[in-house]
């Protein structure tokens, strides 16, 4: 039947899968008891949860003067890993709707873990828009609730009331997306079940699946639809959170370049994560047949052409902070005044982290090794994590007035803060990995017979034989 | 034909590409097929069948409008008639003056209503809900086997068909037949 499929693409599926064998080693994680490494890192990510917990109730509790915020530097932290969190969960949407709508097979793999990575991270950062306010009580005053203040409103001017619409709807879309294509996968494993209780729950998860033609036709149409409403929405989330400083009027803030080069970013310091995630789960649960160099490789490929945007904007915003001519320009936080300035070590770490190491995978060698892409993924996120610190408090750290320059220094309750949330990622993440089928196996199945190793090769040779 | 008489036949087979041609072939005879079970979306299915276009993204285009709608409504009743007032120099005296900063707004409920809605009359139109019985009658369907389903009262006719196409296993209602086409099919 209808294979086209050029001869000079690597297989994505390794070894002699079958179908039946693609079922068997996606179920094997659910139906299997957790390994010993499994409960050492789900207590540790598990402490670092409830570190973070306390450090967010006693915020809450006692006020935000915990923090090491100041009049001067009313951002730190909070909106740092605020920013940092909303652009890693945007690689998970980028792959499962912008490679669905360019129709790459090799996402097919990855696009499950991708997602739930996007889910997970939105929920904390989430968290910090509540957590930083004054008066987090009052949160849903941001709502547009009709009420006994003669129907009070909120102002719908302000950036910060649109990453309300953005973060909620980008998170209630992403995981409905998500959850819709896992609900066939549910349904495999609800019926290979053995066990009742495994068999109620998945039976209830399924939504019923029975996997009929029409029910696939409007699978598709509804995967295809809510990718292409996904792709728009990944650009303008990134691009509102980007107008929190971009609408603003403090100098190295209130730059044009920010929507495109945060969207940029986003999928930069999401694919890293993406990367980081996958180098550990294909090992520790032998999916080294479905996320294979290749796929490591593809990833790598796109880590360097946002890197190499991000760079660019980086160039830009250092050209325009020299040719507006402007006095306040000449302290960005991409300037000369930021590379020698108090901050400089932060500044360095942004040049080194995002520009000069991501750089190394344009050596073939470099990008197709996993473990320079592990130990390059973490050097990512930690430059990201720089860039918005950067962007933050460099800018903030030396405005107009002179008499208002300070410094930042975290607490504790910061750093806390900040650290549980990474607990609460992996503890969501971890429990994923045990109880969701963590590769696509329905949309997988699809490309068994264009791309997996053995139909690729029996292909071959049976054109072989009919010329 | 009585509905009494009606049984319901199936047949297994072991790969999408048997499927299709049965399916093919099947319809070629004029014999209505009634439903067929796969275990994942296997391209040409629905032309095979002759199943129409499925209309919900047609849907989709008028959810999204409500939502743009909704937002410009919002924002205008919010901004500009219930109390408008002077934020930060903006010009709250139309709409339209202000209308930039509403875009994010419209955006994304346009955004949320197109996809929500659309998901929930995915939902509705499948009769999909949570703890649903599943509508797959052979478990096979959800790994690696392709059923087909169809409604007769002559069901040795469909049988016969079945087994023609290279079925691997044919049922009637709890009836089991083996077929031998197993063989052949490995030796093809």
């Amino acid at each position: 039947m209808s294979h086209y499929e050029s001869q000079v693409r690597e297989p994505l599926i390794l070894g002699h899968k079958t179908y039946h064998d693609i079922t068997e080693d996606i179920a094997r994680p659910i139906e299997n008891k957790s390994g010993k490494l499994w409960w050492i890192c789900f207590s540790i990510a598990m402490v670092a949860f409830i570190f973070g917990v306390g450090a967010i109730a006693y915020t809450i509790g006692t006020g935000i003067g915990v923090w090491g915020l100041n009049r001067t530097i009313n951002w730190g932290w909070d909106i740092t890993n605020f920013v940092w969190w909303v652009g890693i969960g945007h690689a998970g949407t980028l792959i499962s709707a912008v490679l669905l709508l360019f129709r790459q097979k090799w996402r097919m793999s990855v696009n499950r873990s991708a997602e739930a990575m996007t889910i997970f991270a939105v929920v904390q950062a989430a968290l910090f828009p509540v957590i930083h306010m004054g008066r987090p009580w009052l949160m849903y005053w941001v709502f547009p609730i009709p009420n006994q203040f003669g129907s009070l409103w909120p102002n719908f001017n302000s950036p910060l009331l649109w990453d309300v619409f953005a973060i909620s709807t980008y998170f209630s879309v992403s995981t409905v997306f998500w959850l819709m294509g896992l609900i066939p996968d549910f349904a495999m494993i609800r019926d290979r079940a053995t066990k009742p209780f495994a068999k109620k729950i998945y039976g209830i998860l399924a939504f019923g699946w029975g996997g009929g033609a029409k029910h696939w036709q409007r699978f598709e149409e509804l995967s295809l639809v809510l990718a292409g409403l996904c792709t728009p929405l990944v650009f303008s989330v990134h691009t509102i959170v980007s107008f929190d400083f971009a609408t603003s009027v403090i100098k190295g803030w209130h730059s044009t370049v920010y929507p495109p080069y945060f969207v940029a970013g986003a999928i930069f310091s999401g694919f890293a994560m993406v990367q980081t995630l996958l180098s550990v789960m294909r090992k520790v649960l032998h999916y080294e047949d479905y996320i294979t160099r290749k796929h490591i490789e593809y990833m790598n490929i796109v880590i360097v052409v946002t890197g190499g945007m991000v760079a660019v904007a980086y160039l830009t915003e250092l050209w325009i902070a020299w040719y507006s001519g402007s006095r306040y320009e000449d302290f960005t936080y991409f300037s000369p005044g930021a590379a020698t300035g108090p901050y400089w070590w932060a500044f360095w770490a942004l040049i080194i982290c995002n520009v000069l190491v991501p750089g190394l995978l344009w050596f073939r060698r470099v990008r197709r090794s996993f473990f320079w892409t592990f130990v390059i993924s973490i050097v990512v996120n930690v430059g990201m994590w720089f860039e918005r610190f950067d962007i933050i408090v460099i800018n903030l750290s030396r405005d107009y007035l002179p008499s208002s320059w300070t410094m930042f220094m975290p607490s504790w309750v910061d750093v806390g803060i900040f650290i549980g949330t990474n607990g609460f990622f992996f503890v969501l993440y971890l429990l994923y990995a045990r109880t969701f089928p963590v590769i696509s196996q329905s949309e997988l199945k699809t490309i068994l017979k264009s791309s997996g190793e053995s139909y690729k090769k029996h292909h071959t040779e049976d054109e072989h034989h009919e010329h | 034909m009585s509905i009494t008489n009606t049984k319901i036949v199936y047949g297994l087979y072991g790969d999408d590409d048997d499927l299709l041609k049965a399916v093919k072939s099947i319809r070629k005879q004029g014999i209505t097929i009634d439903e067929v079970y796969t275990p994942f979306p296997v391209h040409g299915l629905d032309k095979a069948l002759g199943l129409k276009k499925t209309r919900i993204s047609d849907l989709a285009f008028f959810y999204g409008l409500f939502g743009t709608t909704l937002a410009s409504l919002m924002t205008w009743f919010v901004m500009n008639h219930d109390w408008a007032q002077d934020i930060g120099g903006k010009p709250s005296f139309t709409w339209g003056e202000n209308m930039p900063a509403f875009v994010p707004i419209m955006f994304e409920l346009t955004v949320f209503c197109a996809a929500h809605f659309m998901v929930i009359t995915y939902l509705i139109r499948n009769k999909m809900y949570p703890g649903a019985a599943a509508k797959n009658p052979d478990p096979r369907t959800t790994d690696d086997k392709f059923l087909i389903e169809i409604k007769t009262s002559d069901v040795e006719k469909i049988k016969n068909v079945f087994v023609e196409t290279g079925a691997e296993e044919v049922t009637v209602k709890g009836d089991f037949v083996q077929s031998n086409v197993n063989n052949l099919v490995q030796e093809a």
